[in-house]
């Protein structure tokens, strides 16, 4: 069915997830401040939050086997959004499952905190449908605002609330450049429409018109910023560290699944004549994450702050698939995204079972000796460590995301060969802080007087085995996933017709 | 027997049970010691080791069939098996021998039982996991030689990296740490570029074909580059291979890895993990890239390094205080005369270069197997240390002295027949290299005899060693069929070298014919 994004009906029906998610959020946030806080009450929020969330995957299903469509309008209807939509939903359960019982431990008891999760989450669905600069926005401060929140939930922490004010002021700084950017190319074309700026740039023949020049480098560094790319990375490691473990894994996977999809969607759609004028500095962007995030991690303490490292050279691998400005690598970051959302939150888990009370053992020596005590644990942590590291069978799925992106990138039209040795000779790079944890746990011996870890909640333990036997088996057998990333890329009109063009 | 097997449909299962089998075995030997057993210091080795024997003592036997079912005069691939993997990219599990793949399975097979007994006594902390991983080794290293997908053939590759990286570091020697993230670091660099050059060569291969492919076959037969492209993928896949096997200069992993390794991870290392580097070359590089191979310049380079390798490994070895290091060292001059053999590119130095390969991993198998047993005893590598063992223990002096005398070459072991060869092949289109290396000869005999005789013979003066107890049955034992298998090779290598010769021959011709009608000094015209 194509829908007619202009009758505020259709249009409704066309936003059906996100709907569902915003109105079911909005109950649960009166039900949350309808009693005070408990861990019981804690625990009932966060359950209902898990069943709606699971409800609005059910539906994103549902809308992406009905072959949907949309005409031209502020919205994308296609199965890029559902897929990215699934993903950062996947993303706000698993973080909402680890932090039922991350906040009891921490004694951060407010119910609010998953229905934030929620209304985050929201913010990223709508981030993956917009095809309009103002929705783009719309969404993006959605998000932003209640990951502000989040990253500062720990009050009695001070590196949290260093965190989450630094996230906040760095975070308002970036949302004016983007806003400016928005305005400078609405005053280069005059429309905020993604598809009616591609076309308009190309008859207007805006590709080196200073003003859209300008604004696209603004767009870019919103979007840097959003996804922790080096030079807007500075606030990464410490909001990482400071922020509730399972929002870092939050904000380090749906968060920035969420911002490169749009990334992706406004590279693809808004600006394919662009190329010349994006290519070099996305390049760069990307080029530099790739060094500064695996060179920094190497001299990383903490683990926390080393997968915060970790993710920054993360978004380097991903903006290489930004780089390739092709369909390919639209399906190699859906890809991507997954291996990548699975292992980073199977690694925080892991965290959060290591970790005392405070944010404690978050050190990297206090891992030593894993193995001898938590063998289960420790073998899992290395399956994360291998995949995040793109390491073939034992790393599962990273391997095969790597390999995507590779792939995707030496068959652009235009081959990002360089690109692809750079990403190859820093993952060799990255092999020196991830498997310098799997050494610290497997080989090293259990320091004398160190306590056992605890055993850990039922659901945290569940999100590493889930997380652990997910990549293990999709790297044995990655066919479906690829196939739903290659079918899930994003098909606006315009796109639809360069690409039956290029199969001419 | 061909009659039997084949009544079984032996060839159309043997290679994919030959992979899964060590892989449920790993799966569930780790499963076992989980879910019996709430100990974590495990108590139950002698559980483990059994299990794991009679694991491995399955999987040789039922890889000897191959020794039959297998022609290696045939055409194509024996024993193969094409089964779609990752259909969207065109990947596929797609696997086979031939003459030359066949030796190295079959060595591999039957050392593993070997391996587990060199451990039998000296690995008693978290057993099972130890055995799960030498399991899962295997099924690295098979996969590796019988890999016909560039794609299965890195995921082998690298699969075989992660068990011998915990090998090392949590069962290894003191600086087990260090050495174990170097062996880790260098094996990676390497053949991550060539994960860069398998991609270019896939994607040129799926322009040819019009669907994507990473087919060895499809690719060798298909795919022409141009001459520029050539040689930075020979470099790739060079790279990758020359730190595995190693050649000078990268070498430097393997005296860490080696010494650092418990004894069965020396073995393994040393007689199959080598001849990985030995056999990608011969499987990949020479053959994807002949016209890189066979141009003047880089054939020299190839063969000075290697010439560097086996002169260089010898003279190491000659000074080295610890002897397992100098095992190691000499292995370097070793695979030297492998890498010498491959790029002389004759019928004869190919074939001395498989039998080097094999009979590398037989000699050096045993020595670092004794080494370990006697570091049982006495708890020191230092040759400084012994003296006199021959009067304690003399079964042990025996052994070690056969064993050595067929790592120096002598004629009537197996070592001399590979060594020859390769001399006269290479002696034809490389006389210079050729000289140089046959000097190392005359090395090798000095360090080991050297070594022999500070070890085993000179006077019994150190009182610890007055009561080293002789080699038990079990050790004999395990020493036996290494012992046969070097008298037999050294006195009729006529069934070993029946079995490679169709395959060297192809090769040698292929890479001749098909560099002769691509020469690579050709003006890049294509671009």
């Amino acid at each position: 069915m194509i829908f007619d994004l202009a009758n505020p009906s259709q249009l409704m029906q066309a936003l059906g997830p996100d709907l569902l998610l915003m109105v079911g959020a909005m109950v649960l946030m009166l039900w949350a401040a309808w009693r005070p806080d408990s861990n019981a009450h804690q625990r009932a929020v966060g359950l209902a939050s898990l069943v709606l969330i699971a409800a609005t995957i059910g539906m994103t299903v549902w809308y992406s086997t009905r072959g949907l469509s949309s005409n031209l309008g502020v919205i994308a209807v296609d199965n890029f959004r559902w897929a990215v939509d699934i993903i950062c939903l996947v993303g706000a359960g698993l973080a909402i499952a680890l932090g039922m019982e991350y906040n009891v431990r921490e004694r951060i008891l407010p119910a609010e905190s998953h229905v934030l999760v929620l209304f985050a989450t929201a913010g990223m669905m709508v981030l993956a449908s917009a095809r309009d600069l103002m929705i783009v926005f719309l969404g993006i401060e959605l998000m932003s605002v209640a990951i502000y929140v989040l990253a500062g939930l720990n009050r009695r922490s001070a590196k949290s609330a260093e965190g989450a004010l630094k996230y906040f002021l760095l975070g308002a700084f970036a949302t004016g450049f983007l806003l400016y950017g928005v305005a400078l190319i609405y005053g280069a074309t005059g429309s905020t429409n993604f598809v009616e700026i591609g076309q308009r740039v190309v008859q207007g023949n805006f590709i080196a018109h200073p003003m859209m020049l300008v604004g696209t480098g603004l767009l870019l560094v919103g979007f840097g910023f959003k996804v922790a790319a080096v030079p807007f990375h500075m606030w990464a490691p410490d909001v990482y560290e400071g922020a509730p473990t399972p929002i870092t894994a939050f904000m380090a996977t749906a968060v920035k699944a969420a911002a490169f999809a749009t990334f992706l969607r406004v590279w693809l759609e808004a600006m394919p004549g662009m190329g010349d004028a994006w290519f070099a500095p996305v390049w760069w962007l990307s080029a530099l994450a790739m060094f500064v995030g695996n060179l920094v991690a190497l001299a990383q303490r903490n683990l926390k702050r080393l997968l915060a490292y970790s993710s920054i050279a993360h978004s380097g691998y991903i903006l290489v698939a930004v780089a390739t400005g092709t369909l390919d690598g639209s399906a190699a970051f859906l890809f991507y995204l997954v291996a990548y959302t699975l292992a980073s939150f199977g690694a925080f888990a892991v965290v959060i079972l290591v970790g005392r009370e405070g944010d404690g053992n978050n050190e990297i020596k206090d891992y030593e000796g894993l193995w001898q005590v938590r063998p289960e644990l420790a073998v899992a942590m290395g399956v994360f460590m291998l995949s995040l590291m793109g390491f073939p069978v034992f790393g599962g799925m990273g391997f095969f995301g790597k390999w995507y992106l590779l792939m995707a990138a030496i068959q652009a039209p235009r081959p990002l060969t360089t690109l692809a040795v750079v990403l190859v000779l820093t993952s060799v790079v990255s092999a020196g802080y991830y498997l310098n944890v799997v050494r610290v746990m497997f080989m090293k011996p259990r320091p004398d007087g160190t306590a056992e870890p605890e055993r850990g909640g039922a659901l945290t333990r569940g999100v590493v085995l889930a997380t652990a036997v997910a990549i293990l088996v999709l790297g044995l057998v990655p066919g479906r996933v690829i196939r739903w990333s290659h079918d899930s890329t994003p098909r606006s009109p315009q796109v639809q017709a360069a690409a039956a063009s290029a199969l001419r | 027997m061909t009659a039997f097997l084949s009544s079984i449909s032996y060839n159309a299962w043997i290679i994919p049970v030959l992979l899964l089998l060590p892989a449920f075995g790993a799966v569930g030997l780790w499963a076992l010691s989980r879910l019996t057993s709430g100990d974590p210091d495990d108590k139950r080795w002698r559980e483990a080791r059994i299990l794991a024997l009679a694991f491995f003592v399955a999987e040789a036997v039922i890889s000897l069939g191959l020794w039959w079912s297998v022609d290696p005069a045939a055409a194509g691939w024996q024993a193969a098996v094409d089964l779609p993997w990752i259909p969207q990219w065109g990947v596929r599990f797609s696997v086979g021998v031939d003459g030359i793949a066949l030796t190295l399975v079959l060595l591999t097979t039957l050392l593993m039982p070997l391996a587990v007994l060199g451990s039998w006594t000296s690995i008693r902390t978290k057993p099972h996991s130890y055995y799960a991983l030498l399991m899962l080794l295997t099924v690295g290293m098979l996969g590796v030689f019988v890999a016909l997908d560039l794609v299965l053939f890195y995921v082998m590759w690298e699969v075989m990296l992660v068990p011998m990286y915990l090998i090392i570091g949590v069962w290894g020697g003191e600086r087990r740490l260090y050495a174990a993230i170097k062996f880790f670091i260098y094996t990676m660099i390497g053949s991550l570029l060539m994960l860069v050059a398998i991609l270019y060569l896939g994607a040129e291969a799926s322009r040819v074909l019009g669907s994507p492919t990473f087919s060895y076959d499809f690719i060798l037969n298909n795919v022409r580059l141009d001459p520029t492209a050539t040689l930075w993928l020979f470099g790739a896949f060079a790279l990758a291979f020359a730190v595995k096997v190693p050649m000078f200069p990268f070498h430097t992993w393997l005296p860490d890895a080696h010494v650092e390794a418990p004894t069965a991870g020396s073995v393994i290392l040393a007689s199959i993990m080598l001849k990985m580097g030995t056999f990608g070359f011969i499987r990949f590089a020479l053959p994807l890239f002949p016209s890189a191979a066979m141009n003047p310049a880089v054939r020299q380079f190839m063969v000075v390094l290697a010439v560097i390798g086996i002169v260089y490994g010898a003279l190491v070895a000659l000074v080295q205080p610890d002897f397992k290091k100098l095992v190691a060292y000499s292995s370097v001059s070793h695979l030297g005369f492998v890498m010498l053999g491959i790029f002389a590119l004759t019928v004869e130095s190919m074939q001395g270069a498989l039998m080097v390969t094999i009979n590398h991993g037989i000699s050096t198998g045993a020595l670092f197997l004794m080494i370990g047993m006697i570091y049982e005893r006495r708890h020191t590598r230092m040759i400084d240390d012994y003296g006199g063992i021959a009067k304690v223990a003399p079964i042990f002096a025996t052994l070690l002295t056969v064993v050595s005398l067929s790592s120096i070459g002598v004629p009537g072991t197996n070592g001399f027949i590979g060594e020859f060869l390769v001399l006269v092949g290479s002696y034809k289109t490389q006389p210079v290299a050729t000289v140089i290396a046959a000097t190392s000869v005359i090395f090798s005999a000095a360090y080991l005899l050297w070594a022999l005789q500070r070890i085993i013979y000179n006077p019994l003066t150190k009182p610890e060693n007055k009561d080293i107890k002789d080699l038990n049955w079990r050790e004999i034992g395990l020493l036996m069929p290494l012992i046969a298998a070097i008298i037999w090779l050294g006195v009729y290598p006529k069934p070993l070298l029946d079995k490679t010769e169709a395959a060297a021959r192809h090769l040698v011709e292929y890479v001749e014919t098909t560099a002769a009608s691509a020469p690579v000094s050709a003006p890049n015209t294509a671009r």
